[in-house]
């Protein structure tokens, strides 16, 4: 019992994270109509800054606020300078300069800081709270639900009651009216991508200081994790990707505390090949049109 | 019929050209030969359907530990019967290739675009665990019979040598049928579905068989060339079919040219004499920044190929496939005149 209770609160921290990553990856499609499969080594190239600035400087948050930006920056540049430039007409261009970018990051990372795990260390305590001798949440993994919880209600907030959000749904819903009507279109997908590798900064950092350290290849099993989820709760599901986020990080935390830690991406396979099998769609996005 | 002349000039040439080269290019001519008939069937799957599988290094894995567990389980039984332990394993590969395809060709058929790429991908990452879970031997793998050089030859040619004459065999026989399919009614089919899918279902092209039967199609070659690589190195383990592996099988299909069988030659052997040129060269700078270069620097230009290539051509590959025969005239050609894969 106080095992399962551990892992549950866990499994809600894992997911937290997952599930901010999953939305990373939903605002990229509502933004850009592309699964950016380069997500997880933009937000590591971002997570180096940050390690580098809280390295230089000795605090936790100069460094959060840098990877923050520089996952931005990341992210605007290559809308800008890569995705922009490819056709559209398929997303296949785009899935394969995407895996480029991959190797491009990845490999250049190693051959700047060496492939070696340097371990971050969190801003906050991670030995659990005890509640009636049964150990929950640490400090840190409050502060992972907390952070991931602020950031996801802002960007409901942003894309829901603001302008700027209506101005974002708009071009991604419909380019051509938008554009008739004064939106900056172009514009628009390039704060999209900003906004989108920021979150996924943001998940890769708070996810970094839990697992074995820092390395190129830190972020590839979240990326899956989290595309899974994207998928389960459908891509075009912001409040999908919380549901399927949080399911999928305790579904991750049990099968590692009661099977064992190599069973987990089995099991988060199995679960992503029935959905994309039974509702390709995802369980929470509308009905597709009709093809054929 | 011209394609099977074709087909068996090409392997004449390949078996002489082994010859001219030392043990270790043999042994890396044999690997090349693996990758190749891999790379055949993914540049099939992605340049005539559009179908991006980021996990074929798994169906490689597949058709390698298809190849080791039947290949030894002969051998234990009749420990002489060289050919027949050979023949089973190619046997085994060839069926556990193809039950993984056929159970990602029917997802495949359901899926499009970037649905597929992830479930490939998450394929690739499950796959250490996967070996671990079940009786796949773990971290060290399996390990298949190693394969003498027979009497006759014996005081021919080496054994690197003999395992690149059976890897060249392999790899003709699972090319081969790929070429022919390629060129004949199915390719047609294939590139119906690719083309516009409801206007191929309105002609009596059903998209969805198409699809599974041409993940079927590219699964088994890839799974013939995993058996290829257990025959040279005697071993299949999880971590020789990881992610880097299998984005390098989409690397050397991209820069030979999406849909091109002989592009998928050129890719092919790039990306198995490339790695290892960058590392030669690497051992002259200092030890420290060497380490860091090796096996990182030829991913990295690999990476900027496939970005600079996919920039310079967003008309499709067809154009760079143009451009890259041109200079070298003596690359296997594909049996059909090229059409353009992108749409």
């Amino acid at each position: 019992m106080d095992r399962l209770v551990f892992l549950l609160a866990t499994g809600l921290a894992r997911g937290a994270v997952l599930a901010l990553f999953a939305l990373s990856l939903v605002i990229v499609w509502r933004a850009a109509r592309a699964v950016n499969f380069a997500q997880a080594a933009m937000a590591v190239c971002a997570v180096y800054i940050a390690f580098a600035l809280t390295a230089a400087s000795g605090s936790y948050w100069l460094g959060l606020a840098g990877g923050l930006a520089a996952g931005a920056a990341l992210g605007a540049a290559v809308e800008r300078g890569l995705m922009r430039r490819l056709p559209h007409l398929t997303p296949l261009p785009g899935m394969i300069c995407a895996i480029g970018l991959v190797m491009v990051l990845q490999s250049g990372l190693a051959i700047a800081f060496g492939p070696e795990h340097r371990p971050m260390r969190p801003p906050f305590s991670q030995s659990p709270f005890v509640i009636g001798g049964v150990p929950v949440l640490s400090p840190y993994d409050l502060f992972v639900l907390v952070t991931a919880a602020a950031v996801m209600g802002a960007l409901a907030l942003l894309f829901a009651g603001t302008s700027l959000g209506l101005r974002l749904r708009a071009a991604a819903f419909a380019p051509e009216t938008s554009r008739l009507l004064g939106v900056r279109v172009p514009r628009m997908v390039t704060i999209g991508w900003a906004l989108s590798v920021a979150a996924a900064a943001l998940a890769a950092i708070l996810l970094v200081p839990t697992e074995l350290g820092l390395n190129p290849h830190a972020a590839d099993l979240l990326f899956v994790n989290a595309f899974a989820v994207a998928v389960i709760g459908g891509l075009d599901s912001p409040a999908g990707a919380l549901a399927a986020g949080l399911g999928v990080g305790v579904l991750v935390s049990l099968t590692t505390g009661y099977v064992s830690a190599s069973a987990a991406p089995l099991a988060v396979l199995a679960l992503l090949t029935a959905v994309l099998l039974l509702r390709p769609g995802g369980l929470f996005a509308a009905r597709e049109a009709r093809r054929a | 019929m011209r394609t099977l002349l074709r087909a068996a000039l090409i392997t004449l040439l390949a078996i002489a050209a082994t010859f001219g080269l030392d043990p270790f290019r043999n042994y890396q001519l044999a690997t090349a030969a693996g990758v190749f008939a891999a790379v055949a069937g993914l540049t099939v799957l992605i340049g005539l359907t559009g179908q991006l599988s980021l996990g074929h290094a798994v169906l490689m894995a597949a058709g390698g530990y298809g190849y080791a567990a039947t290949a030894t389980a002969v051998d234990a039984a009749a420990p002489d019967a060289g050919p027949a332990a050979l023949l089973a394993g190619l046997a085994g590969a060839a069926a556990a290739s193809g039950a993984l395809g056929l159970l990602l060709g029917m997802a495949a058929a359901r899926l499009r675009g970037p649905y597929l790429a992830g479930l490939t991908l998450a394929l690739v990452i499950a796959l250490p665990s996967a070996a671990n879970v079940l009786p796949l031997g773990g971290e060290q793998g399996l390990s298949a019979p190693f394969l003498p050089v027979p009497e006759a030859l014996s005081a021919l040619i080496a054994v690197e040598q003999w395992h690149a004459w059976l890897a060249i065999l392999i790899s003709a026989a699972a090319v081969t049928p790929l070429v022919l399919l390629r060129a004949g009614r199915p390719g047609l089919r294939m590139r119906a579905v690719l083309g516009d899918e409801t206007a191929a279902a309105l002609a009596g092209v059903r998209p969805g068989p198409v699809k599974t039967a041409a993940f079927v199609a590219s699964a088994v070659p890839a799974g013939l060339g995993g058996a290829v690589l257990a025959v040279a190195t005697q071993q299949v383990t999880p971590g020789g079919y990881g992610l880097a592996f299998s984005l390098t099988l989409v690397v050397a299909a991209v820069i030979g040219g999406l849909g091109s069988i002989g592009g998928a030659a050129i890719g092919a052997v790039l990306v198995v004499a490339l790695p290892w040129l960058v590392d030669t060269a690497v051992e002259a700078v200092p030890a420290d920044l060497g380490q860091r270069l090796n096996g990182n620097l030829a991913v990295l230009l690999f990476g900027a190929v496939v970005i600079a290539a996919t920039l310079a051509r967003p008309d499709g590959a067809a154009g760079l496939l143009a451009r890259l025969r041109r200079p070298t005239p003596a690359a296997p050609t594909p049996a059909t005149p090229s059409t353009n894969t992108e749409r």
